[in-house]
């Protein structure tokens, strides 16, 4: 085989060195970086940049958000509980409640009526006696009545005939109500004879209500018939009066943290794993990575709440620590086989053996070599690691394991959110969607990011 | 064949090993023990409550007592339910369970596959744009949250139809599982659809695609012959650790849709500190995903006899 090389005639003037001129290069255009070029790739992947903006307008929403909106998150604002954004928060001041004797101020009308103007203080009812009636079952609804369907909840029942009025007082809000009044025969069943009606009623506090809760605005005395106005919850309230803007951004807190955190640590030590197996290789490589492939099959949610249980946190506790643990020692695994894969794959190739050739040391080849060509799946595996981690927390939370109560976290506060979806469906509709938007910015951006960076993970789009 | 058989059969037992006996220690870590509960327990009774849970004993020879009954497939008694056994509560559970999980792995796998090779066809047309965005939407959106619009939907179809088609919630006839195991599937199915576009684009260029057309194969015939074929092959891969996220993510499903299935009660003994529950349901749980990740990679090697050589 030998006499198949052609032979060249070299004489020594071959190896003279060359002109300084001939030696260097001739560059066709400004040399790129790895990272040069990964950027302007990734810049012109539009999703990915919007993403981008969506994480560091996250961030900033948690970070910065608190120090603009001051508002307590666990602070309970009990005139506003529920209420959806943009509800209305005028409200009147009226004197002092006095009971009811018996008197009417509105003009009568047949049928169920109100005797007084309906507010929040109490709605004042009277109705026409039904001949024959031993007693009334009143009955409120916030739904309209439809034939056939319920008449809502029976709030009363009047102990004679004779009492043919009712002063509803029970929690009352500035909504919509259809009372509706049943006469009942001597056995006491009811008999088909209604009357039925709907009352709005008006918003009031008395004056010493609204001078405790800070609402005064001018500096003039408050009096009976001047209108305030409710503090202002952007975002509307929570089932217990709470400002969901507030706790939405502390929330964020809360599962942004474990959501950077955890990736960051397990990433981190699986880097760490992986790189020194494949870096020893041989029997020790065999026996760490039958370690990991036997963590890996660990089942992660079961062990979560089995770490949780042993930190002796029990369910209504918050454990964002066992959290982090759990997370960092159940997720290393991936990392590490991948990081291995990617360096016993570098080492063999062709530019590090000719690096080696050249006289690179050991340092070169790794800052040089090794660490960008696995550094862009690390950081593919990060950006995928955040979104899993959040939903962890989230699902954690929600089935009541994770971050406990009062301190507010997205998926603890969907949660709370789910139980009145129907009436308030705000509620969980925000701390969903932000999940859901905080999730697919990172899913996005980590597409984006293996695209720019690691052009043989490309996806084929 | 059979040594990777008992290789990974092995590799099991000692994964469900490590689980039994991390969840021993981690109930026995714990501060306090399941009767410093509510009620106060005067010192005899106390004793004797010890004797019948065998808490009396030393930790060793309680490990040996646990890791025998288990390997009898005896999970012991439930704390908080009186005199009722964990075996019982797993044999009357786990079915619902299981079917439930069944169907939505169904209609993952389905639906999964007939999306991805939808969106493959259509690449970049309207038909995979519109698929994709669901996708990306499945993949964002937390469990809890589609179950949620599931039975919101549910409410919602219910008061339109004046009558109720699909019960909102509960477990008995078929209609009571459609819509849970659908939501449940939802995730996987967002994830299997991904995959399957990337595994079917990946083969559009392949040379033996290219030899059937040649030879002059009918279109169809190329399709589900020899794309779609092969393109399942990395779906199937996948569908053993999507059975672990459809087991967790029934926790979820089960609770909103009150299903009473295994799921369900453990969370219940998750929030009540049932220990042995959660032991029993631990180790089950545990055992159970272990061997579908088995049976899936031996599967595998019969589906695609190129794994087996390697």
């Amino acid at each position: 085989m030998a006499s198949s090389i052609p032979h060249i005639e070299t004489t020594l003037d071959d190896f003279a060195p060359l002109a300084a001129e001939q030696r260097r290069q001739q560059l066709s255009r400004p040399s790129l970086s790895y990272w040069q070029d990964a950027w302007i790739r990734l810049r012109a992947n539009r999703r990915a940049i919007v993403s981008l903006y969506i994480v560091i307008a996250l961030l900033l929403f948690t970070l910065l958000g608190p120090l603009v909106w001051r508002v307590d998150p666990s602070a309970q604002d009990l005139d506003q509980v529920s209420r959806p954004p943009g509800a209305e928060r005028t409200v009147t001041l009226a004197a002092p409640y006095q009971s009811w004797t018996g008197d009417a101020v509105l003009p009568a009308a047949p049928g169920l009526r109100l005797a007084y103007p309906a507010n929040t203080q109490s709605v004042r009812l009277i109705w026409d006696p039904t001949p024959g009636a031993s007693a009334y079952r009143i009955y409120r609804n916030i739904v309209p009545l439809l034939a056939g369907e319920s008449l809502g909840l029976p709030i009363a029942q009047t102990l004679t005939d004779a009492e043919t009025r009712y002063e509803d007082r029970l929690d009352l809000r500035a909504e919509t109500y259809f009372y509706t009044v049943v006469a009942l025969d001597a056995a006491g069943t009811e008999v088909n004879a209604r009357q039925a009606t709907s009352v709005t009623p008006v918003a009031v506090i008395t004056v010493e209500e609204a001078v405790s809760r800070g609402l005064k605005v001018s500096s003039e005395p408050l009096k009976v018939g001047d209108t305030v106005r409710f503090k202002l919850h952007p975002l509307g309230t929570d089932y217990l009066g709470r400002d969901m803007l507030s706790r939405l951004m502390h929330g964020a807190r809360v599962s942004l943290f474990i959501g950077i955190v955890a990736p960051l640590l397990f990433v981190g030590f699986g880097v760490a794993y992986g790189s020194m197996a494949g870096f020893l290789g041989g029997r020790v490589d065999q026996i760490m990575m039958r370690f990991a492939d036997f963590v890996i099959a660990l089942p992660l949610l079961l062990f979560m709440i089995l770490f949780k249980i042993a930190f002796g946190i029990g369910p209504g506790q918050s454990g964002i620590l066992p959290m982090i643990v759990a997370l960092v020692a159940l997720s290393w695994p991936g990392t590490a086989r991948l990081v291995r894969g990617q360096i016993l794959q570098v080492r063999e190739e062709g530019y590090v053996n000719a690096a080696r050739l050249l006289g690179a040391r050991t340092n070169y080849l790794v800052l040089r070599h090794m660490i960008p060509n696995t550094m862009g799946v690390i950081l593919v595996t990060l950006t995928f690691a955040v979104p899993s981690a959040i939903f962890t927390e989230a699902f954690l939370s929600f089935i009541g394991m994770g971050v406990a109560p009062p301190t507010p976290s997205w998926g603890g506060m969907s949660n709370e959110g789910i139980k009145s979806m129907l009436i308030h469906p705000h509620e969980l509709l925000f701390p969903a969607v932000l999940i859901s938007i905080t999730v697919l910015a990172f899913n996005l951006l980590g597409d984006g990011l293996r695209d720019a960076l690691d052009a043989k993970m490309r996806s084929r789009e | 064949m059979w040594r990777y058989t008992l290789n990974r059969l092995l590799q099991g037992i000692v994964t469900v090993w490590f689980i039994a006996t991390a969840t021993f220690l981690a109930m026995h870590a714990v501060p306090g023990d399941p009767m410093s509960g509510d009620r106060a327990v005067t010192p005899e009774i106390r004793k004797n409550l010890e004797a019948k849970y065998g808490l009396d004993k030393p930790l060793a020879e309680q490990y040996v007592i646990y890791l025998g009954n288990l390997a009898r497939g005896d999970f012991g008694i439930s704390f908080t339910q009186q005199n009722r056994e964990v075996n019982d509560i797993i044999r009357e559970h786990f079915p619902i369970s299981a079917t439930l999980g069944i169907l939505a792995i169904v209609f993952a796998s389905l639906g999964g596959i007939l999306w991805g090779a939808l969106t493959a066809l259509y690449r970049n047309k309207l038909p995979d744009i519109v698929i994709m965005f669901f996708v990306i939407l499945g993949i964002s959106v937390p469990s809890f949250v589609f179950a949620a619009l599931g039975q919101l939907a549910l409410v919602k179809l219910n008061d339109f139809l004046g009558f109720s088609l699909l019960p909102v919630a509960g477990w008995g006839t078929v209609s009571h599982m459609l819509v849970p195991s659908l939501v449940l599937g939802l995730g996987t199915m967002a994830y299997l659809t991904r995959l399957m576009r990337s595994s079917m684009l990946e083969i559009i260029n392949s040379d033996y695609l290219r030899t059937a057309k040649a030879k002059g194969l009918p279109a169809t015939r190329i399709f589900t012959r020899h794309q779609l074929r092969n393109a399942i092959l990395p779906v199937v891969t996948v569908l053993g650790p999507s059975i672990a996220g459809i087991t967790t993510g029934s926790f979820v499903v089960e609770s909103v849709f009150a299903i009473p299935g295994l799921g369900r009660y453990f969370v219940q003994a998750v929030q009540q500190l049932d220990y042995t529950v959660i032991m029993g349901t631990t180790v089950f749980f545990g055992s159970f995903l272990v061997l579908m990740v088995i049976i899936v990679d031996l599967l595998y090697g019969f589906i695609d006899p190129r794994v087996r050589v390697s």
